[in-house]
């Protein structure tokens, strides 16, 4: 948006000395390029400046460490699990929870902009659920995370599995205070995800490749996928699952067995 | 759009630490290899910054570049994007500058 005159365009404005009056001219898709005389506010001299240095996600960043110490604490593991829409989380997850079974009590958030939908699967399966309708955010973040382990409530030793808005970018930025983060991809989807979205499995602990009962008929390479991911993460653990005929899924276990 | 969230924290930051005097500048820094664009963040700075004090305020914010060390040849060495590869072939690196994401300083008065 043109700071000078509010228009989308891309024009450059609002530039100059404090305490002077300038003209900026910049060009507009709209009707004609003009000039904008532009106020600059203040004093000359440019009031006082105040250094902050601080980090943007402080606020964000503090209320997760508060969460992890709580989770600690309880002695419960939280897993944030992150995708694209379509992966396959609801799946897994549903599985995971009647494996679990009798096991070890299963907890779960459900992140999604708009819905019951999620929640709805997820209860029949046997879990306790809070649903987080973010609306129009995209991800999750460690105060909805707070407030969905309030009304959750999950008892000692649980494990808590936080399904994030399929989304393969915003969530990566949000620490919610969780012990590990999944990312999982499905062969459905190209290869080079990894590539094309590296901050997300930068960000992550472990990459699970799901429905690999479909490798038969689509066009993806399991051991470039893992190249890939682990070029922009190096220390990134992988498995290989089919959350529908359960192909894998102990690997899954014994790696959040692992967490605890 | 997680720029939205990431501007609307700098906002509340600025907003906080101002005490209710006007905010002319804010200075942030925002390296190459954290996921935020630029351009997005100055729309929504707009956005967040109506009806606030700082409302008209300019964001100013500088890049610092993707920089990592290599572990098996001690070289340093630019990083364009998040494939973490030495030109020595190593994997074996640390990102050493471009993950910033602070808010630096402010104009008020």
């Amino acid at each position: 948006m043109c700071g000078t005159c509010g228009c989308s365009g891309g024009g450059e404005g609002g530039t100059g000395t404090v305490g002077t009056r300038i003209a900026v001219p910049h060009a507009h898709p709209h009707d004609g390029d003009h000039v904008h005389p532009v106020a600059i506010r203040g004093t000359a001299g440019g009031g006082e400046t105040i250094t902050l240095e601080q980090r943007v996600l402080a606020k964000n960043e503090d209320l997760a460490a508060r969460n992890r110490s709580w989770l600690a604490e309880q002695g419960i593991v939280a897993v944030n699990m992150m995708s694209s829409p379509g992966a396959g989380k609801t799946t897994l997850l549903e599985r995971t929870i009647r494996d679990f079974a009798g096991l070890r009590p299963v907890a779960v958030i459900e992140g999604d902009q708009e819905t019951m939908l999620d929640a709805d699967r997820i209860k029949r399966a046997g879990s306790t659920v809070v649903q987080v309708n973010t609306g129009a955010g995209c991800h999750l973040d460690a105060e909805m995370m707070r407030d969905a382990l309030t009304t959750l409530a999950p008892v000692s030793g649980s494990l808590v599995l936080v399904e994030n808005v399929g989304n393969l970018v915003c969530p990566a930025l949000f620490d919610l205070g969780e012990r590990s983060r999944v990312v999982i991809i499905s062969v459905t989807e190209g290869t080079d995800k990894p590539l094309k979205y590296p901050y997300m499995f930068a960000a992550a602990d472990l990459v699970i490749i799901n429905k690999i009962d479909l490798l038969p008929y689509v066009d993806f390479d399991v051991a470039r996928c893992e190249e890939y991911a682990r070029s922009v993460n190096p220390a990134l653990r992988s498995l290989a699952v089919s959350a529908t005929t359960g192909e894998g899924m102990r690997d899954w276990y014994d790696w959040v067995a692992g967490q605890y | 759009m997680h720029e939205l969230s990431i501007t609307q924290s700098i906002v509340d930051a600025v907003c906080e630490r101002a005490a209710g005097r006007p905010v002319r500048a804010v200075s942030v820094r925002v390296g190459m290899l954290t996921a935020v664009v630029p351009d997005s963040m100055r729309f929504c700075f707009d956005l967040t910054t109506a009806g606030t004090v700082a409302e008209g305020a300019a964001l100013e914010i500088e890049q610092p570049p993707g920089t990592a060390r290599c572990r098996a040849c001690s070289e340093d060495f630019a990083l364009a994007d998040l494939v973490l590869l030495c030109p020595c072939g190593s994997a074996d690196v640390e990102i050493t500058s471009g993950r910033e994401l602070q808010i630096v300083s402010m104009r008020v008065g």
